[in-house]
């Protein structure tokens, strides 16, 4: 799509420029690796005896899966508690009721607004000092309600745009058959509203992932955080991070890969609903709502 | 009230100047992701596959990969095993090595935010812009990029603001910045914990929130009328 706009059917000259710029890039490309490859050797990086621990099972069964759980446990329930928290308070910012509303956007835009780091070292270390939960605890509560905050406010925005994106005639017609406003909220437009964010929604769940490895920094013993021990009680640091990021890499593709793939199936699906309305699913729209922070609603 | 007044004189002035390496860090690796993001957004539209294919590997690896490991791989491997130093000073190189950190994960998000404003420039307005004889590089110089950059605004601000936030996680990168004073601050002053995030989170919310009306302002001031 994008690649169309500037560009269109080359007529032999442009194409023998390309053809020229094409293999100077993969030469740029190759030079680029080659270095990299080089100063790997020539720090003795790339030696079998540097990854060999990554093919011993004890690292895996005691280390990197014990975290890879930790790290998924947390995204997992972070996943569920923001989209409760998201749903609550979304619905709160399309209330009627003035109080109800005003609440829920203070705390909606508070909690976008602040970075994730700064909750969790204020939930890690005011939870294990005041002894509200187990101090062993209290790093695992903190991963996932910092993560829940940030997360099920921006969730929060998804679920406002999403009806607002709506045509108006829905909750028109939920008012006709005697709904309240409220009524016609729930059983009308939030449903719709939820199919449409599917998209959006999973590329925050890719967000909640790697967030988590934020985890890392208040001593959750997350994926990264046991990759580091890894690394630095096997003096392969380098090795254990670019497995732990792989590992993470590997995930966020294939969550992304089914955001596409709802995406098509939703844009699919309101075309045939309804021509004239703005389907808003080129593959950009999807692109930002991923994006590292706040997502401003679509209209 | 007397343990919170007791407080600012404490940690008051290690709170204002860690919170200045926030912004610092977020102004120099703003300038240098936004520059880099747009290299990104060129290679990623143009008309070399080979350069295409680049951009988006880029893009789709650092995109996907936490920014704390980015940043821990500053401090762990970039200067623990291959000893790079960009100043004398320790604290300045780490300063500097998390700035870099920032930029390569940031980025990315600056490449797709410019390719979704490419992507609200008309088909017409680039073939206008062949009809009248500009080949790819001065087509996107002259037409296509005033009017991305302009359909681009309010996304950039939303990876601005997220820069903003995410310099925090530079103190993965061993950098004195205000979640480490924070830290701090928590520990030796739980009594007054509440008081203290919530301190620190005004001083976030005083500039992420400016920084998000104005370029919603400009995003409607500077869209292009079509």
């Amino acid at each position: 799509m994008s690649g169309s706009v500037l560009f269109d059917a080359p007529g032999p000259r442009a194409r023998r420029r390309i053809l020229i710029a094409n293999i100077l890039g993969v030469v740029a490309v190759l030079a680029l690796l080659a270095w990299v490859v080089k100063v790997l050797a020539d720090f003795g990086q790339l030696d079998a005896a540097k990854w060999s621990s990554f093919a011993q099972s004890g690292t895996w069964e005691n280390y990197l899966l014990p975290g890879l759980v930790n790290t998924l446990k947390s995204a997992a329930i972070a996943i569920i508690a923001s989209l409760v928290f998201g749903l609550v308070f979304g619905m709160g910012r399309l209330a009627q009721n003035k109080l109800v509303n005003g609440v829920s956007s203070v705390i909606v835009e508070f909690f976008r607004a602040v970075p994730v780091l700064l909750m969790m070292i204020f939930f890690w270390i005011f939870f294990g000092r005041m002894g509200i939960v187990p101090s062993g605890d209290a790093p695992f509560v903190a991963v996932v309600l910092a993560l829940t905050l940030y997360n099920g406010s921006v969730v929060a925005e998804l679920v406002r745009s999403g009806v607002h994106g709506l045509p108006k005639g829905q909750r028109e017609a939920g008012i006709a058959i005697g709904l309240t406003r409220g009524q016609s909220l729930r059983l009308i437009e939030i449903p719709q509203a939820l199919v449409a964010m599917m998209p959006a929604l999973l590329g925050q769940f890719v967000v909640i992932l790697k967030d988590s490895a934020l985890g890392a920094i208040i001593n959750y013993n997350e994926l990264l955080f046991s990759g580091r021990l890894v690394g630095t009680g096997n003096a392969n640091v380098f090795q254990a991070l670019v497995v732990v990021a792989a590992i993470f890499i590997l995930i966020n593709f294939a969550l992304t890969y089914l955001a596409q793939w709802v995406s098509t199936r939703v844009a699919r699906r309101r075309a045939k609903a309804s021509a004239t309305e703005d389907d808003g699913s080129d593959d950009i729209g999807l692109v930002m709502p991923e994006g590292p922070g706040i997502t401003t609603p679509r209209k | 009230m007397d343990a919170y007044l007791s407080l600012w004189e404490t940690y008051g002035g290690q709170m204002l100047s860690t919170f200045w390496t926030n912004l610092q860090l977020t102004f120099w690796a703003a300038i240098a992701s936004f520059l880099l993001g747009t290299l990104l957004a060129l290679m990623r539209i143009s008309p070399v596959p080979s350069l295409r294919w680049a951009g988006a590997a880029y893009v789709n690896i650092f995109r996907n990969t936490p920014l704390t490991i980015i940043l821990t791989f500053g401090v762990l491997v970039l200067f623990g095993v291959f000893r790079v130093t960009l100043a004398s000073d320790f604290n300045l190189n780490f300063f500097r090595i998390a700035i870099i950190g920032l930029t390569i994960y940031h980025a990315a998000f600056f490449c797709e935010a410019i390719r979704s404003g490419v992507n609200t420039v008309p088909l017409g307005q680039a073939e206008a812009a062949r009809a009248i004889g500009l080949s790819f590089l001065p087509a996107a110089r002259i037409v296509i990029l005033p009017q991305a950059f302009r359909g681009a605004i309010a996304p950039i601000g939303n990876v601005l603001i997220a820069l903003i936030k995410n310099s925090t996680v530079a103190t993965a990168g061993s950098v004195a910045e205000i979640s480490g004073t924070m830290k701090v601050m928590m520990e030796f002053r739980p009594d007054v914990g509440i008081p203290i995030f919530l301190t620190v989170a005004v001083f976030f919310v005083i500039v992420v929130l400016p920084v998000g009306m104005l370029t919603t302002y400009l995003s409607k001031k500077l869209a292009v009328a079509r």
